[in-house]
């Protein structure tokens, strides 16, 4: 069985939806010849061609409104915005029009733009190349949210996201692009896996961890240690889409352990794992045998000493200490 | 200052004999006419409260939609501004959807979602008026991409302001649309006031075409109360366009004869230039004199086209205010997840 890195199974599921419908194109910087700032579209206009691997200026607001304009005319374009902090470049784009048209226009417009983008620290880029913003958008009624944790994850979700009909924001991460340790089994065919079913990584019955994204790796490494060291069974569920949110599959794993622990990258204050706590609370309180406990970056601009970034973003440390304390094992 | 743009071509272009028969002489007439006539309801309606929110009246401006829709056809596409509603009725809107939607009736082009500011119908190429001033611009130049990529001949006409050629997203799109050649007519209705700051005040060049040279593309500045001027430019534009010749900018100077919206005094503007506009640059003077006088139409012409529409504006007031308010079970429709 083949085994790809999480850009390939991108790269792959993109390749396959463009050789199915010629209405699907990219746009973006630096993809074409360059092959996108982390590679991603590498090899893309040797197949395609420039009209649809279309480069285009650093003009990030530009670069939504041709994917909201071209959706709304008949394509199926996929944007993709380098760093996921140039998202906020294109905020008017993204969320007073792509959000809205679908709702505001009556139902009948559609807009079934993809806007893929790199989030997250861990490369030392500091502030402006680091963050993990996705609590902006899943806050916006009219998109969808989609951030896998792992390749076979990233394909799936990834077709499932250019065959919406509406806006969806997907979020990929740069340290799971090329490293060797996350490559999986993928199918090679087109298959999909639908927006809004969250995913258990690691079946458990001791307490169960809510993560997202790279901090689902991060979680998975964690319940390993915990499991060697301390003998206890974590429970790892990845919502995989944050807006569509599967509640469900995570109230059921809370029913199953009575302990939960939410973790994110992005800030603590007004994070998406925020979101989750309230709804655990409202929809399990019953079942729940601990306070939850969330773990998230700490509330500053990620900073570029290697030290500081280490403090920053949820370590395997920070999460284990963490989690000890709220077992009560000192 | 000296113009940069090419004047020229516009120069040239008001001598050639085009041949504009009566018939879209009195068309264009009626649709200015009609424009003129459903927004003084419009604010009639508004003063009375059965329509609230914003509102932002195109009266003194509705040369510039007229002369320009009549130069597209059904099939191609407009992207439209927040003072809207000129551009929707010269796109063939129908005055009883319009209507209903401005009172928020679940029969309105948005089922009630949208309002004023948001009348959309992409079945009739109107990909939406916007509450973002500048915020069309981006979507025109996607459009215009697929229009590119479809290959008939396909254009789009994105109408904006004068204050939105100071937003970022103008230079952005410009730009973009002209290094891909797409076939978008960028019409900037230049009122002079973006709410109540001077043109002359937030704006470093004289022409707001002039800026077309740094995006290399035909640039025109044309007389916004002349129908005909705007026709013929708006033309060539879009001939342009269907050609692969890529976007043009016009700049129609134009003038609204209310405030920013019917609230609004506009006392940021003289007695005199408001007199002058009302009196020399209305549209609907500007196209009655010269048919008049051509002998193309008669008082009486007139009379019968201003009783016609008085008729269609009182039946789509008369159908808003028979529709039935939006079903509150249905309100999230088309935004319920999964």
């Amino acid at each position: 069985m083949r085994k790809i890195t999480y850009l390939e199974a991108i790269r792959e599921a993109m390749q396959q939806m463009m050789r199915e419908d010629e209405n699907v194109y990219l746009l973006g910087e630096d993809i074409a010849e360059y092959g996108g700032a982390f590679g991603v579209t590498v090899g893309m206009l040797e197949e395609f061609g420039k009209e649809r691997i279309r480069n285009t200026p650093i003009s990030e607001a530009a670069i939504i409104g041709v994917g909201i304009g071209s959706a709304l005319t008949g394509m199926r374009p996929i944007a993709e915005i380098m760093f996921s902090d140039f998202m906020t470049i294109a905020m008017d784009q993204i969320v007073n029009q792509a959000a809205k048209i679908r709702y505001m226009f009556g139902g009948k417009a559609k807009v079934p733009l993809v806007i893929r983008t790199a989030g997250g620290g861990g490369t030392g880029a500091a502030a402006q190349h680091s963050q993990s913003l996705e609590a902006l958008f899943t806050h916006i009624p009219g998109l969808k949210v989609v951030m896998p944790s792992c390749p076979y994850d990233a394909k799936g979700l990834l077709i499932s996201s250019i065959l919406d009909d509406n806006p969806v924001i997907f979020i990929e991460h740069k340290l799971l692009y090329k490293n060797k340790k996350y490559m999986q089994h993928v199918p090679e065919e087109i298959y999909r896996i639908p927006l809004g079913k969250g995913d258990i990584k690691r079946e458990g019955r001791d307490i169960t961890i809510v993560a997202t994204s790279f901090m689902v790796q991060r979680s998975l490494e964690v319940a390993d240690i915990l499991e060697s060291e301390e003998g206890i069974d974590c429970e790892v569920v990845d919502p995989r889409t944050l807006r569509p949110l599967d509640m469900d599959i995570i109230i059921s794993s809370v029913k199953k352990t009575g302990k939960v622990v939410c973790i994110e990258e992005a800030c603590y204050f007004g994070g998406f794992m925020g979101e989750v706590v309230s709804q655990i609370v409202e929809k399990a309180f019953d079942y729940l045998d601990a306070p939850v406990l969330r773990i998230a970056g700490r509330d500053c601009p990620v900073p570029y000493s290697l030290v500081l970034e280490e403090e920053m973003i949820p370590s395997v440390g920070r999460i284990k200490k963490g989690m000890l304390d709220l077992l009560g094992r000192f | 200052m000296k113009s940069l743009s090419k004047k020229e071509n516009y120069d040239k272009m008001t001598v050639l004999n085009e041949n504009l028969t009566k018939e879209i002489q009195v068309e264009m007439l009626k649709k200015i006419i009609e424009i003129r006539r459903f927004e003084e309801r419009c604010i009639q309606l508004y003063q009375q409260a059965k329509i609230w929110g914003y509102l932002h009246p195109y009266i003194g401006e509705e040369a510039v939609a007229v002369g320009v829709c009549m130069a597209i056809g059904v099939k191609d596409y407009l992207v439209s501004t927040h003072r809207g509603h000129g551009h929707c009725i010269a796109k063939g809107a129908d005055l009883g959807k319009m209507m209903a939607e401005l009172f928020g009736k679940s029969t309105g082009y948005c089922k009630g979602r949208g309002g004023s500011m948001h009348i959309a119908d992409t079945e009739l190429g109107m990909l939406g008026a916007n509450g973002i001033v500048g915020g069309g611009i981006p979507i025109s130049v996607g459009a215009g991409f697929s229009c590119k990529m479809e290959g008939k001949g396909r254009v789009v006409v994105c109408f904006f302001g004068d204050g939105a050629a100071n937003n970022g997203v103008f230079h952005e799109s410009l730009n973009m649309a002209s290094i891909y050649k797409l076939p978008v007519i960028y019409v900037c209705e230049n009122n002079l006031y973006a709410i109540s700051m001077c043109v002359k005040d937030s704006t470093a060049c004289e022409n707001i075409a002039d800026r077309s040279l740094a995006y290399n593309m035909p640039g025109y500045t044309v007389d916004g109360s002349d129908v005909i001027e705007v026709y013929k430019i708006a033309k060539k534009a879009v001939e342009a366009a269907r050609a692969g010749k890529g976007p043009s900018l016009i700049e129609a100077k134009t003038y609204r004869f209310y405030g920013h919206h019917p609230n609004d005094p506009a006392e940021y503007r003289g007695k005199k230039e408001v007199e002058y506009y009302k009196k020399e640059k209305d549209p609907i003077l500007v196209l009655e004199n010269r048919l008049l006088k051509e002998k193309v139409i008669t008082r009486s012409d007139i009379e019968e086209i201003e009783r016609d529409i008085q008729k269609r504006i009182d039946e789509a007031v008369k159908f808003a205010e028979e529709s039935p308010e939006p079903e509150l079970e249905r309100f999230l429709e088309e935004i319920r997840e999964a």
